[in-house]
């Protein structure tokens, strides 16, 4: 009997990637446990747990539009989150939306605009090219990332669809679904999540639709299958699992700003200028980078005030915040 | 003589307790370090900030379990862990507030005044961390006897303190209120326990001559 054995096979194509990953989180299990004979508990449970591998995608860099600043960890990224509808908790998304289902997926299309309907995600996606775009990413906060995302522009989709010369805002709204997002059973906030722009900042080249960050497919608790990224404004204004998009002619009313006016408002430009009610937006804490406790100065649309400072002109940033 | 379950009360309940008060400082240490496998995340010094000030409050509420259990058990030598559990809440609180002038802040000390004059929240948990310090230097054996009756209304503060660290926790959050209307309802018990108490001694204070004659 002839046993073969394979020499060329490493161990990351035999082991799924999420498991491969979790490793490390499988050793501490054990070293935490201290019991040896938990250990098969252990592994169950860092099994259960691991997340799907996520698929790769085919994309261009497009380093004119990037940042060459050191980018956050896969880590980092996709285990520190802000997206209430899996839970308030920075950790919450990342654990709560493992079984979240992104396919099949629909876009709504509604309001001014010549085109509208439902779209499936792959009607939405087809005719774009994907590219690589790695922003500055500030929460409101205070704290930033460098993130890698893959995607494209905004304005591209927007085009597609023709609005009409009344359409001056666009809307979106994130999937509104309690049994899939245990978070929207308290109403922590006004649910269904809503966001928007001023067509021009919608139509602005930075402008991003996401898919995916790192190359691969968007993981749930980064806003899969669909995501606005926005890099001059406050993360909360990047609205995740989107499944509308309307044209309208009065400004929309924001999640934010519906539940705390005093403290967000619909622009949420980065300034350091403005402080946050209850805090300061000067400096910021660049997640994992640096010496424990230092924090860097905040810039102005957070590093991108060449390309859309010229947006706003006239005005008065400190009023509309 | 000694009362009963004094040993018991000093020998063993006491120093498990001491255990469990220094047990999320070693986890906090331990994860800071990089030791055991403990991971703080990706925003470290955000989880180490909110941990102090968490335990801050657990600590102040757990210590202000202590009357309402010696009332509810007749058993006196719950008293012995007051000064232990209080001095606990005083590190953790102190600790939190260092945590965030040190390393939060970097010792930028405009930005501190600033936060502490200007923002509510800051101001009210500083104002709990000010009246705390008296509490924490008068905690001593002689203190106590010095004081006297004194030493009792002194120490009523920290119901004051309690209530400061509660609003605090609140103002701060986002929108989630769910957690520190937790912490207010835990603190609304054991106040309204107290109240209560109190009440009940006074109709009997008010009662007793009447008994007394009859």
């Amino acid at each position: 009997m002839i046993i073969r054995q394979s020499q060329d096979v490493r161990p990351s194509e035999i082991t799924s990637e999420g498991v491969y990953r979790s490793r490390r989180a499988f050793l501490a299990g054990i070293a935490g446990t201290g019991l040896m004979a938990a250990a098969p508990d252990v592994l169950a449970r860092a099994l259960a747990s691991a997340p799907p591998a996520p698929s790769p995608l085919r994309y261009t860099p497009n380093p004119r539009l990037s940042t060459t600043e050191r980018q956050n960890s896969w880590e980092e990224v996709t285990t520190y989150n802000n997206f209430y509808e899996f839970g308030t908790g920075k950790a919450d998304p990342a654990d709560n939306s493992r079984g979240f289902r992104t396919r099949p997926w629909n876009v709504a299309i509604e309001g001014e605009a010549e085109v509208t309907g439902s779209f499936t995600l792959e009607d939405i996606l087809r005719p774009h090219p994907l590219e690589e775009r790695i922003y500055r990413l500030r929460c409101v906060e205070a704290w930033s990332m460098v993130i890698p995302w893959i995607g494209f522009p905004l304005g591209d989709l927007i085009k597609r669809f023709k609005p009409t010369s009344r359409a001056r805002y666009v809307e979106f709204t994130t999937l509104l679904d309690p049994q899939q997002m245990p978070g929207q059973r308290y109403p922590v906030l006004d649910w269904p999540y809503v966001e928007g722009l001023r067509l021009d900042e919608a139509m602005h080249p930075l402008a991003l639709l996401a898919v995916g960050l790192y190359g691969k497919v968007l993981p749930n608790q980064n806003g899969a299958p669909l995501r606005l990224v926005v890099p001059w404004k406050y993360g909360f204004k990047s609205i995740k699992s989107i499944v509308r998009i309307r044209f309208t002619a009065d400004r929309p009313r924001t999640s934010w700003e519906k539940a705390l006016p005093r403290e967000y408002g619909f622009y949420a430009n980065v300034n350091p200028g403005v402080d946050h009610p209850r805090w300061s937006q000067k400096r910021e804490r660049r997640i994992g980078s640096g010496a424990f406790w230092d924090r860097q100065p905040t810039q102005m649309f957070n590093g991108y005030a060449d390309q859309v400072a010229s947006l706003y002109g006239g005005l008065d940033l400190a009023r509309n915040f | 003589m000694t009362a009963p379950g004094e040993g018991l009360a000093r020998f063993v309940l006491k120093p498990l307790v001491l255990a469990g008060c220094l047990a999320p400082f070693a986890w906090l240490a331990a994860g800071a370090a990089g030791l055991g496998g403990v991971s703080l995340g990706a925003n470290p010094v955000e989880e180490i900030l909110h941990s102090l000030g968490r335990w801050g409050l657990n600590f102040l509420l757990i210590t202000l379990c202590i009357t309402p259990l010696r009332q509810l058990t007749g058993w006196v030598q719950w008293m012995r862990l007051r000064r232990m559990l209080g001095l606990t809440a005083f590190f953790y609180i102190l600790g939190h507030f260092l945590f965030y002038v040190l390393v939060d802040q970097g010792g930028d000390l405009g930005v501190i005044v600033e936060d502490v004059l200007k923002r509510p929240y800051i101001t009210l948990g500083f104002t709990g961390l000010l009246l705390l310090l008296p509490l924490a230097l008068t905690s001593t054996k002689g203190a106590m006897r010095r004081l006297g009756r004194r030493w009792q209304r002194l120490h009523r503060l920290v119901y004051v303190v309690a209530a400061l660290g509660c609003i605090h926790f609140y103002w701060q959050v986002k929108a989630d209120v769910r957690e520190p209307l937790l912490y207010v309802g835990a603190l609304a018990l054991l106040l309204g326990w107290r109240w209560w108490k109190h009440r009940d001694r006074l109709s009997h204070a008010a009662r007793a001559p009447f008994e007394r004659a009859a």
